[in-house]
C-alpha cells in the first residue's frame, strides 16, 4: 500500500462560547486517505463534518480554533503551518466546493475571472492557458454552452450549472485532494442527479482523491470509496462505502441506514365511502394565483399556480410534490387564505371558503391550520413556548389561567414533548423540538385540515423520521386531514394516500399512493422518481441522464405544456399550442398529450 | 451595453429626486410663509404709510394668493432669478454665488482630507477587527462622534490659534498667495469638519466592508489562496461600493449644510452664515434662495450615490 | 497541608471580574446616562445657589471651598448654573427624541403594511430629510421664537424621518418572518401583531436607534444655543453656558470647560451604551 495522502490524526478543533470560554467541538479524529479514493463524511448538522473537512485547509471559521493534531495533505504539515504557506496550499494542493455555490461566487465578478482565478495567483498558468482549461473543465462537467457560460456574472446562471462551475473552479489547479462540502442538497433531485453525475465522471477520469461532506447517504453511497460516521464531533465508523450501508456496526451508523431507507407506506385509514351528499373536506375548483396585474380574464400578469383543482377528505394525506417554483408552497398559502387565488374557487365541507383571511370566519381559520417549513422563523423568538401554543387555545376557544396550562400541556404531551419546557423560549430548543412545538400550536386550534409545508426537510434525518412517526400517529389518532408539500417523492410514498405532482404551477398528475412507480406516469412525475438516488452504490451508473445538456429552463412560457422544453418522452406538435388534456384512468389521471403506450414506454426503459 | 430596462432605472431614481425636490420647494414656500411678517414692512418700515405698503405689496404681487406667488417664485428660479434680497436691494445671486462658491472650497477640500482618511481607516478597522487597532478607531469614532462640533472647534481655535500661534484664528479677509497662506487659512476649519464627517464615515465603511467579508464569497475566495490584500480589493470592496458610496453622500451633505457652527466660529464667509444671517434679518428670497442650494446639492449627492451603486451592481447591470 | 480552594469559591469573584471586563462599556455607558438622568431630576434642588444669582464679586475665579466649580463671567456659581442647565439639556432632547421616536414608529410600522400609505409616508419624510435640518430649525425658531415647547417641536420634526426608515425597516424585517405569518392566518387583529409579535422582537435595535437620535437632538440643540439660537436667557441650556463663558477658554476657566465636557460625557455614554447593548458597532446613519 502506498503512503497515504491525507493524513489527519489527533484532531481537536475548539469554539470559544458566549462566555469566552474555550470547547471542543471535533474531538480526535483521525484518518487516513490514499490518493484516487473519495471518503464521505457523514452526519447531521452540528456533527462537526464541515468543521473537520475545513480543517484539511488548515482553515477554521471565525470562533474557532484547531487546537491539537496532525494534518498532513501530500506532504504538507498544515498543522505547522502559517497564515503565507497556508496561502500557498489552499486553492493550490487542496481545494473547496461550496455548499452554496451561489451564496460562494461573488456577485461583483464574471465567472471566468473567478474560475481561473486560484490558477493565476499561484502562477501556474498564463490567463490563456488556465481559460483553455477552464472551458475543457466546463465541457467535461457536461455545462451547457462551455465557452460561452464564463462571461455571465453568477446570477445569471441556475444554481445546479453553479455548483459544476465551482468544481472546475476547485479542479483547475489539479489538486491533490478536493473538499466537497455538500455541494448538491440545494439542488432539486432532478438538477442533483445531472450534477453528481458530472463530478463523478470528473472524479474518475481525472482519478481526484476526494473528501466528501453530506447528511445523505444514498447521494455519498454513488460518489464515494469509504464513509465516515460522524456525531457530536467524533468518529463513530469509518468502513466501505458497503460495509456501512449494508453491515452497520455501530448503533448510531444503523439509525443513519434506517432512516434513510425508504419507509415502509403508513397503515392508511381505513377509507370511508362518503355519505351520499356529502361533501370533501377541501375542494379547489381551477384556482389560479399569481402576482401582478390582473387582466379582465382574472388572469394575473405572472402565474404562479394555473387551474389546479383537487380534493381532500377527511382522514385523508394528499402528498404534494414538486420542485422550487413549481407553486406548491404558494397553494399552501392559497388555502390558508394568505394568496388571494385571482380566479377559481375553494370549499370546505362543501361551503364556500372566502379567499382572504379577511372574509373567513373565525371557524373556518380554525379549520384549516398551517404548520410551516422553517420551525426557527415560525415561531416567536420573543415569546415562550406556552404562550406560543397557548394562544390559539385562548383565540379560538377562550381557554385561559389553568384550563389553559392544562391543554398546552396535553398538546406537548401529543407531540410527545416534556411540559417542562413550557416555559423555554425557542431559542433553547433543538430544531426537532421546535417543529413539535410548531405542530403543536397548530394543534391547539383543533383543526380539520393541516397543510404542513416541507414540515421535515430542515430536519435531520433520524429527527425527520421520528416527526414523521408523529404526523401518521396524530392522523390516526385525530382523524386529521393533511395537505402534505414536500420535494422528496421518499416520504410522499411513505406517508400520503394521494399524490399531487406539480410541475410549474400546473398538477401534471393526480395518483393514488399505490399507483407510483407503476405503469403510466408523466414524463415529469417519472423523471422525479428516477432521479430519487436509491440507497446503493451502482445506482448512479444504471441510471439514465434525466436532461443534461440542455440548457434547460424552469418552464417553457412559449408552449401549452409547461414541461415541453426538458420533455424527453417524445413531444408531439400539440405540446407546444394546446394545453395538455387529462387523461382519467383507473386509480391516477395525467395532463399529457401522448398515448398511454408512450407513456407506459417510459416506464419500461 | 447599457440596455434600456437600466437606464429606465436611473431615470426613475432621477426623477424621484426631482419629485422631491418640488416637495421641498413647496415646504421650503411654505416655511417662509410661516415666518409670517411682511415682506414690504420689513422693508418700509414700522412708520410707512399705509398707501405706500398697498403700493409695495402690489408691486411684489403680495396681494395675490399664495399658489400664484409660488408659481411665480418657481418659474423665476428656474429661470435663475434668485429674487433680490430685502436687506440690501441687491441681487440674491450678487451675494450667494461667491458665498457658495467659498463654502464649495472648504466643502471640496474637507473632502479631499476626510474621504480617503475615512475609506483607508474604515477599511483597516474592518480587516483588523477586534484589534487593539479597531478597537482603537471605534473609541475614538465615538468620541468624536459625541462630542459638538464647537467644542472641537474652539479647543482647536485654543490650542493652534491662542496657545501656539501656528495658525489664524479667523479664516476670513485674508488673500491667498502660496500654498502655505492656503494651508494657514484652511487648516482649522478644515480639520474641524473632517472631525465631524471622518467618524461617520469610518463606521459606516467598516460596517459594509464587515458584512462583505463574512459573506461566503469572501470565505470561497480565501480558501481559494488568494492573499489578504486581494481579498479584500478585489472581492469585498466592489461588494461594499453601494453602502460606502452612500455614506459618503451622506456625510458631504452634512458638510455643506450644517457647517453652520464651524463657519461662524471660524468666521468664514460661507453660505451657512449668509443663512443665519438672514433668519435673523428675515430676508426672505435669500432664505430660500439658500434652502433650495442646500436641498438640491443634498439630493444630487444622495442620487448620485444611489446610480452610483446601481451601475456597480452586475445583477442590475446586466439582467 | 495545603487544600485547594473549593472551585465554586475560587470562580465566582472571576466570574464577576469576566463580567466586568466583558461589559464594561455597557456599566460604563449605564452610568453616566443613568448620572446625568438623575442630575435632570433632582439637579436644580441640589444648586447651593440660585442659578440667576450674581454671588461672586471675581468673574471666571477658578474652584473654592464656597464655589465648587468657580464662578462664571458674571460672578454666578457655576455648579448651580450647570445643575439647572442639565434639566434643560436632558429634558428637551429627551422629549423630542421621544416624540420624535414615537412618531417615526408609528408611522413606520403603518408604513411596513405598504399599499399608497408607505408610498406617501415615505415621500413626506424623504422630502423633510431634505430639508437641511439646521436650516429648517432656524426658520422655524425665528418665526416663532425659541420657546422650549418650540425648540422641542423643531428637534423632533427634524429626527422623526430618521426614526420612521429605522422603523420601517426593521417591521419589515419581521413581517417576513413566518411567525408573522402565523398570526396573520390566524385571523389576528393588526394591534395583536404589532404589540406581541412585532415589537417584543424589534424593541432592541429600536431601544438603540432611540439612543443614537438621543445623542443628534443633544448635539444640534447644543450647537443652537451655542450659536445663541437655542434655549433663551434667563434660562440656559449647556450649550448657552458654553457660549457665554467662551471668553474663559484662553485661560481654562472650569465655566466653560465644564458644561462643554457635560455635554461630551452624556453624548458619550449614551453612545457606549448603544454599542454594548446593541452588540455589534452600529452602522451608523446621517447626522
Amino acid at each position: 500500500m502506498s503512503a497515504p495522502l491525507v493524513r489527519l490524526s489527533g484532531l481537536e478543533i475548539c469554539a470559544t462560547g458566549a462566555d469566552g470560554a474555550a470547547r471542543a467541538i471535533v474531538h480526535d479524529i483521525g484518518f487516513d486517505l490514499q490518493p484516487g479514493e473519495v471518503l464521505a463524511l457523514i452526519g447531521e448538522s452540528g456533527s462537526g463534518k464541515t468543521t473537520i473537512a475545513l480543517s484539511l485547509l488548515g482553515y477554521a471559521r471565525r470562533g474557532c480554533r484547531i487546537s491539537k493534531g496532525v494534518i498532513e495533505v501530500a506532504g504538507h504539515r498544515l498543522d505547522q503551518y502559517a497564515e503565507p504557506q497556508l496561502r500557498g496550499v489552499r486553492g493550490r494542493v487542496v481545494t473547496y466546493v461550496a455548499q452554496s455555490a451561489a451564496a460562494a461566487f461573488n456577485p461583483m465578478l464574471t465567472i471566468m475571472e473567478q474560475v481561473i482565478e486560484p490558477a493565476l495567483i499561484h502562477g501556474l498558468m498564463r490567463r490563456g492557458e488556465a481559460q483553455d482549461k477552464a472551458r475543457a473543465l466546463f465541457r467535461a462537467l457536461a455545462l451547457p454552452d462551455p465557452d460561452g457560460v464564463g462571461d455571465r456574472y453568477p446570477h445569471q446562471v441556475s444554481g445546479g450549472q453553479l455548483q459544476r462551475l465551482m468544481a472546475a473552479m476547485a479542479l483547475i489547479t489539479d489538486p491533490a485532494l478536493v473538499i466537497f462540502d455538500e455541494p448538491t442538497t440545494a439542488l432539486d433531485v432532478t438538477t442533483q442527479i445531472e450534477v453528481l453525475k458530472a463530478f463523478k465522471a470528473v472524479v474518475r477520469e481525472l482519478g481526484t482523491t476526494a473528501v466528501y461532506v453530506s447528511h445523505d447517504l444514498a447521494v455519498v453511497a454513488q460518489i464515494a470509496d469509504r464513509i465516515c460516521v460522524l456525531r457530536q464531533g467524533a468518529i463513530q465508523e469509518i468502513g466501505a462505502v458497503g460495509q456501512i450501508l449494508f453491515a452497520p456496526g455501530h448503533g448510531y451508523s444503523q439509525a443513519l441506514v434506517t432512516a434513510a431507507a425508504p419507509r415502509p407506506p403508513a397503515q392508511a385509514l381505513p377509507e370511508r365511502a362518503r355519505g351520499q351528499g356529502e361533501a370533501p373536506l377541501l375542494a379547489l375548483r381551477k384556482v389560479v394565483a399569481g402576482y401582478g396585474r390582473v387582466d379582465a380574464q382574472d388572469n394575473p400578469q405572472v402565474r404562479i399556480l394555473d387551474d389546479v383543482s383537487f380534493q381532500i377528505d377527511r382522514g385523508r394525506i394528499l402528498g404534494v410534490i414538486g420542485e422550487s417554483g413549481s407553486g406548491k408552497s404558494t397553494l399552501a398559502r392559497a388555502i390558508a387564505g394568505l394568496h388571494a387565488p385571482a380566479s377559481g374557487y375553494l370549499t370546505l365541507d362543501g361551503l364556500a371558503l372566502p379567499r382572504t383571511i379577511k372574509e373567513r370566519s373565525r371557524d373556518q381559520l380554525r379549520r384549516v391550520q398551517m404548520v410551516f417549513q422553517n420551525a426557527d422563523t415560525a415561531l416567536n423568538p420573543a415569546v415562550s413556548i406556552a404562550e406560543s401554543i397557548g394562544r390559539p387555545l385562548t383565540f379560538f376557544h377562550g381557554l385561559r389561567g389553568r384550563e389553559k396550562r392544562a391543554e398546552v400541556a396535553r398538546l406537548l404531551d401529543l407531540v410527545k414533548m416534556p411540559a417542562s419546557l413550557m416555559t423555554r423560549r425557542p431559542g433553547e430548543l433543538s430544531g426537532g423540538q421546535k417543529q413539535r412545538v410548531n405542530l403543536a400550536r397548530a394543534l391547539a386550534a383543533r383543526p380539520d385540515l393541516l397543510l404542513c409545508d416541507e414540515v421535515t426537510s430542515a430536519l435531520d434525518p433520524v429527527v425527520a423520521e421520528a416527526v414523521l412517526d408523529l404526523l401518521v400517529e396524530l392522523r390516526g389518532e385525530l382523524g386529521l386531514a393533511f395537505l402534505f408539500i414536500t420535494h422528496d417523492i421518499g416520504i410522499v410514498r411513505a406517508i400520503a394516500d394521494d399524490v399531487m405532482v406539480l410541475y410549474g404551477g400546473v398538477p401534471v398528475e393526480l395518483a393514488k399512493r399505490e399507483a407510483l412507480g407503476t405503469g403510466a406516469h408523466h414524463p415529469y412525475a417519472r423523471l422525479l422518481m428516477d432521479s430519487v438516488p436509491e440507497l446503493r452504490p451502482g445506482w448512479l451508473e444504471e441510471t439514465p441522464a434525466g436532461t443534461t445538456q440542455q440548457d434547460r429552463r424552469p418552464f417553457d412560457g412559449d408552449a401549452a405544456c409547461r414541461f415541453f422544453a426538458r420533455c424527453t418522452a417524445g413531444r408531439v406538435s400539440a405540446c407546444q399550442t394546446v394545453v395538455p388534456p387529462l387523461q382519467a384512468l383507473e386509480d391516477r389521471s395525467i395532463a399529457c398529450h401522448l398515448e398511454l403506450e408512450a407513456l407506459l414506454a417510459g416506464a419500461r426503459r | 451595453m447599457p440596455d434600456r430596462w437600466l437606464l429606465a432605472l436611473v431615470a426613475r431614481r432621477i426623477g424621484g429626486a426631482l419629485l422631491t425636490l418640488f416637495l421641498v420647494s413647496l415646504a421650503v414656500f411654505s416655511i417662509s410663509l410661516l415666518m409670517g411678517g411682511d415682506a414690504a414692512e420689513a422693508i418700509l418700515g414700522q412708520s410707512a404709510t399705509p398707501e405706500a405698503l398697498a403700493g409695495l405689496r402690489a408691486a411684489m404681487h403680495l396681494d395675490q394668493p399664495a399658489y400664484l406667488r409660488y408659481l411665480e417664485w418657481a418659474r423665476d428660479l428656474l429661470g435663475g432669478d434668485m429674487g433680490t434680497s430685502l436687506i440690501t436691494g441687491m441681487p440674491v445671486s450678487a451675494t450667494v454665488l461667491p458665498r457658495l462658491a467659498s463654502s464649495l472650497q472648504l466643502a471640496g477640500l474637507t473632502a479631499l482630507v476626510s474621504v480617503p482618511l475615512a475609506l483607508a481607516l474604515g477599511i483597516l478597522a474592518a480587516v483588523r477587527r477586534g484589534s487593539l487597532l479597531d478597537r482603537a478607531i471605534s473609541m475614538a469614532t465615538i468620541a468624536v462622534v459625541s462630542v459638538p462640533e464647537f467644542l472641537i472647534a474652539t479647543i482647536a481655535v485654543l490650542i493652534f490659534a491662542v496657545t501656539l500661534h501656528w495658525l489664524p484664528a479667523l479664516s476670513s479677509g485674508r488673500t491667498i498667495e502660496t500654498p502655505l497662506d492656503l494651508v494657514r487659512t484652511f487648516a482649522m476649519p478644515v480639520m474641524t469638519l473632517a472631525c465631524v464627517v471622518v467618524a461617520q464615515m469610518i463606521r459606516m465603511t467598516r460596517a459594509a466592508v464587515c458584512d462583505a467579508l463574512d459573506s461566503s464569497y469572501v470565505e470561497a475566495a480565501r480558501l481559494k489562496g488568494v492573499s489578504p490584500a486581494r481579498l479584500v480589493l478585489r472581492h469585498a470592496l466592489p461588494n461594499a461600493v453601494g453602502p460606502i458610496a452612500n455614506a459618503i453622500a451622506l456625510s458631504l451633505s452634512v458638510l455643506l449644510g450644517g457647517v453652520i457652527v464651524i463657519e461662524v466660529i471660524f468666521n468664514y464667509p460661507g453660505v451657512a452664515r449668509l443663512m443665519v444671517d438672514a433668519v435673523s434679518t428675515r430676508d426672505l428670497p435669500m432664505i430660500q434662495t439658500v434652502a433650495m442650494i442646500f436641498s438640491a446639492a443634498y439630493l444630487l449627492l444622495v442620487t448620485a450615490a444611489d446610480i452610483v451603486a446601481i451601475l456597480s451592481n452586475p445583477r442590475l447591470r446586466h439582467r | 497541608m495545603n487544600y485547594p480552594l473549593s472551585p465554586a469559591a475560587s470562580r465566582r469573584p472571576i466570574a464577576a471580574l469576566r463580567f466586568v471586563r466583558a461589559h464594561f462599556s455597557l456599566i460604563l455607558g449605564a452610568s453616566i446616562v443613568g448620572f446625568w438622568l438623575v442630575i435632570a431630576v433632582i439637579g436644580p434642588m441640589l444648586a447651593p445657589y440660585s442659578p440667576g444669582q450674581v454671588v461672586d464679586l471675581d468673574v471666571f475665579s477658578p474652584a473654592s471651598r464656597q464655589f465648587p466649580l468657580g464662578s462664571d463671567y458674571l460672578g454666578r456659581d457655576v455648579l448651580s448654573r450647570v445643575l439647572v442647565a442639565a434639566r434643560f439639556t436632558v429634558g428637551i432632547s429627551l422629549m423630542a427624541t421621544l416624540i420624535a421616536a414615537m412618531t417615526g414608529i408609528f408611522c413606520g410600522l403603518a408604513a411596513a403594511s405598504g399599499g399608497w400609505l408607505d408610498a406617501v409616508l415615505s415621500k413626506l419624510f424623504d422630502t423633510i430629510n431634505a430639508v437641511p435640518s439646521l436650516m429648517f430649525g432656524l426658520v422655524v425658531i425665528a418665526s416663532l421664537g425659541a420657546s422650549s415647547a418650540v425648540l422641542t417641536g423643531t428637534l423632533a420634526l427634524v429626527y422623526t424621518p430618521g426614526a420612521f426608515r429605522t422603523a420601517r425597516a426593521l417591521a419589515l424585517n419581521v413581517t417576513a418572518l413566518d411567525f408573522v405569518t402565523v398570526a396573520r392566518a390566524r385571523g389576528e387583529g393588526i394591534g395583536y401583531i404589532v404589540l406581541c409579535e412585532i415589537l417584543p422582537n424589534v424593541i432592541r435595535p429600536i431601544a438603540a436607534d432611540f439612543g443614537l437620535r438621543f445623542v443628534f437632538v443633544t448635539l444640534l440643540l447644543s450647537g443652537l444655543s451655542f450659536l445663541g439660537l437655542g434655549v433663551q436667557p434667563p434660562n440656559a441650556d449647556l450649550g448657552s453656558l458654553v457660549r457665554e463663558n467662551i471668553a474663559g477658554l484662553s485661560f481654562g476657566s472650569s465655566a466653560v470647560l465644564v458644561p462643554a465636557v457635560a455635554i461630551a460625557s452624556l453624548t458619550i455614554g449614551m453612545n457606549l451604551l448603544i454599542d454594548a447593548a446593541s452588540g455589534t458597532p452600529r452602522a451608523g446613519g446621517s447626522r
